[in-house]
């Protein structure tokens, strides 16, 4: 078990205690004022670099960790490798190994196969890994951002704090996570994360988008998705993953909306304090009808907000704070 | 030819195992006795505190020449075998072009019959490994071959797999199968279950195995050919087979150490020298396969000896060649699954069963190879493992006598080692050659 990733890596949000995941959370708080000011940048970082290693295609993650890295004054080395080294037949330890020779502190990486990032830290042990993405192993800061945000939220709901509240507001919090499970990465990382935080997690999906195990899992399959809809104090919806295949796994996309989609209809049966999530890129009128989408219940745009300060509290405990709490470099 | 008196050894006879002398002269047993005066000249080994049994037989071994000979050739793969304690090893034919004609398996012979051991050769089934025409199995055969088989994957097609059968059925060679429906188990790359839903990687299911088993099964009782399965690793495979044996079927199967010493969990890393086909499986299977060995439905302890060049071990799990090293330390996990008590069993499913699934019991001039998984009687070709039970070592991947380092076994404990390896009335230990 894990109990803090400061001076670690963040590969995984398996075995990742639940006091890891709130000081992430709380320094994450510190960083959403940064991200208010005019100058928005403290010199945490100032000297450290920073490598993006993007093996497979990614807009927003990419993006949000760069703007994170910057924020916090470190230097950023963007390598474009998506579609470079691997298919000169690079093997992934020459990869890294020829980025840590520019000197680096820190990689954030994102790579199509489950497990990439371990392995990277395996080759590098000097090196922090953030893992932003591995196959349909873990995304870890968006099970982190994705917590947040919904702390945030019904902090405000409340008239607290996200801080002063720590874990609280998870304590038996329905959340139910929809569409394509076994495919996905942030199902993984955001199941590990309400659980541990103390949330009660239930899937729904067409039984060909299940892990084909759920043991282990600390969550429930429902069996009636209307009434899921109903019990839910969130709501969280996948992107059905077109790109990876997940088309032979139900007779077509509209028999996946009739039966998973997020449609207007359906909205009208979620509670209306209930929340909406998606971790985007959204296929409007598959998984979410778009006026849901746009709905004052969706808090999708605050997730994406959200992901900055989140990943600047990942890369700064990791890079900068030790075991001990204090900076030794 | 140097003469050797191993003294003071267990012998393992086909029936008994009784303490004894055994003299060597010019390459075959000559007196096995309590004690034997030995004519001057004759070099001594103390094999006190071993066994001294049939050398082992692996049929199972990827050699990677011609191909990849920068993982192995076929001298270093024999190397590794001698010190394994194997006398005899059988070249499986997934090799780059893929062995499914005779010119390529005259040219593994030839170089084979360099090495101290015997090496064999088993051919494709299908031209290329495709699973869409059929090898020369025919001609292959009139060279020696007795094994086919296409391993690496299984052929794929029934209609195919029912007309190779029929094909080899009167050649009298056996068609030796790697049961996994690729429909059910392509693009996975380790056991479906528990593990591989966590980790998020694809899976290989264990139907994927069965089915193919049971198609085979079928297969065999339609055609009355005989069949060899080859590493199989699920329980519900072993419950099937034994059943069909018990039924009266000619099938054998073996099964392969990291199956019974490795489960699923060991993936967990997501290190690729994990990675292999068909993938390990569950604690429950580990178990199952452990109790089939003790209970002796197994004929074949067989290696799968795989080697891959350490860039692609590197690469991701899921990109990563799937298969790890086996024949130096196939013996000690094999020792320690049996049972010291049972060395009879150990030299059954190390020696004698593999001798007799690949048709090695007697020799061969047309693949110059010698007598193998014998009975240790005076006149029998001397391929003899002089094995240690009690000797005790630790795993070090850059102490291997393969050109690869691809074990999962590095850093491990084992025990039971080859002391002396007789292949062909040579004796060799760790030093080289004993003259």
């Amino acid at each position: 078990m894990i109990t803090s990733i400061r001076g670690g890596n963040l590969l995984s949000l398996n075995n990742v205690s639940k006091e890891a995941i709130l000081e992430v959370l709380d320094t994450a708080e510190s960083f959403v004022e940064v991200n208010k000011r005019t100058i928005k940048k403290v010199p945490a970082l100032k000297g450290r670099v920073v490598a993006s290693l993007f093996f497979e295609e990614s807009t927003r993650t990419r993006l949000s960790f760069e703007t994170a890295a910057k924020r916090l004054s470190a230097d950023v080395l963007s390598l474009a490798v998506a579609s470079s080294s691997v298919k000169k037949g690079e093997s992934l330890r020459d990869t890294i190994s020829t980025i840590d020779a520019l000197g680096i502190d820190a990689v954030v990486m994102r790579h199509q196969s489950s497990g990439a990032a371990l392995q990277v830290s395996r080759y590098v042990p000097h090196v922090h890994v953030l893992n932003a993405g591995d196959g349909q192993h873990q995304h870890p800061t968006q099970g982190l951002l994705d917590t947040f945000t919904v702390r945030q939220v019904l902090a405000e709901q409340r008239g607290t704090t996200g801080l002063e509240s720590g874990a609280e507001l998870f304590q038996g919090l329905r959340v139910l996570i929809v569409g394509d499970i076994r495919h996905s990465r942030v199902a993984r990382s955001d199941i590990a994360a309400y659980a541990a935080l103390g949330a009660e997690v239930r899937i729904a999906g067409p039984g060909t988008l299940l892990p084909s195990s759920l043991e282990g899992w600390p969550v429930t399959v429902v069996d009636d998705f209307d009434e899921a809809l109903a019990w839910a104090d969130v709501v969280g919806l996948l992107r059905l993953q077109k790109e990876r295949g997940t088309g032979s796994f139900v007779p077509g996309l509209g028999e996946f909306t009739q039966s998973f989609g997020l449609t207007l209809e359906r909205q009208k049966l979620l509670k209306p304090s209930a929340l909406i999530m998606h971790p985007g890129p959204m296929n409007r009128g598959v998984e979410i009808d778009s006026r849901v989408a746009d709905s004052s219940q969706a808090i999708i745009e605050r997730q994406v907000t959200n992901g900055v300060p989140v990943r600047m509290a990942a890369l700064y405990l990791t890079i900068a704070g030790t075991s001990e709490g204090s900076d030794n470099d | 030819m140097t003469n050797y008196v191993l003294r003071q050894g267990l012998v393992h006879s086909a029936s008994s195992q009784e303490i004894a002398d055994v003299l060597i002269v010019d390459g075959k047993i000559a007196q096995i006795a309590k004690k034997i005066d030995a004519p001057s000249g004759t070099v001594e080994i103390d094999t006190k505190d071993c066994w001294v049994g049939p050398g082992f037989v692996d049929i199972h071994t990827h050699l990677r020449e011609p191909g990849r000979e920068e993982a192995e050739t076929i001298e270093s793969g024999a190397l590794a075998a001698l010190m394994g304690g194997y006398t005899a090893i059988v070249a499986m034919p997934n090799t780059e072009p893929a062995l499914d004609n005779v010119a390529l398996v005259s040219y593994v012979l030839d170089k084979g019959a360099r090495t101290p051991i015997d090496v064999a050769v088993a051919g494709a089934i299908t031209q290329g490994r495709k699973g869409e025409l059929l090898a020369p199995m025919a001609e292959m055969a009139e060279l020696g071959v007795r094994l086919f088989t296409d391993d690496g994957t299984g052929v794929q097609s029934p209609s195919l797999m029912r007309r190779a059968l029929s094909y080899a059925k009167p050649l009298g060679v056996t068609l030796a199968q790697h049961c996994e429906d690729e429909d059910l188990a392509g693009g996975g790359s380790m056991n479906e279950g528990e593990y591989s839903a966590k980790l998020g990687l694809i899976g290989r299911p264990a139907l994927a195995e069965e089915l193919m088993l049971l198609r085979d099964l079928e297969l065999v009782k339609l055609t009355g050919a005989k069949m060899h399965f080859l590493h199989m690793s699920t329980q519900n495979s072993i419950a099937l087979i034994t059943a069909a044996k018990k039924a009266g079927l000619p099938v054998t199967f073996e099964i392969a150490p990291h199956h019974f010493t490795l489960d699923e969990s060991a993936c967990s890393d997501f290190d690729a020298l994990f990675k292999v086909h068909p993938p390990l499986r569950t604690k429950a299977d580990v178990a199952s396969l452990r109790d089939a060995l003790r209970d002796g439905l197994v004929d074949a302890v067989a290696t799968d000896h795989a080697p891959h060049a350490p860039e692609l071990k590197d690469l991701a799990f899921d990109e990563a060649p799937a298969g790890m090293l086996g024949l130096e330390h196939a013996a000690s996990l094999t020792v320690d699954a049996i049972g010291d008590a049972n060395s009879s069993r150990f030299f059954e499913v190390m020696s004698r069963g593999p001798a007799r699934i690949a048709q090695l019991r007697h020799s061969d001039v047309r693949i110059r190879h010698s007598a193998q998984g014998g009975d240790l009687v005076v006149g029998e070709d001397a391929n003899l493992v002089v094995f240690d039970p009690s000797a005790k070592y630790v795993v070090d991947r850059d102490q291997l006598h393969s050109r690869s380092t691809n074990t999962p076994y590095h850093g491990r404990e084992l025990r039971g080692k080859a002391r002396v390896t007789i292949a062909k009335g040579r004796a060799f230990n760790e030093q080289g050659e004993i003259a």
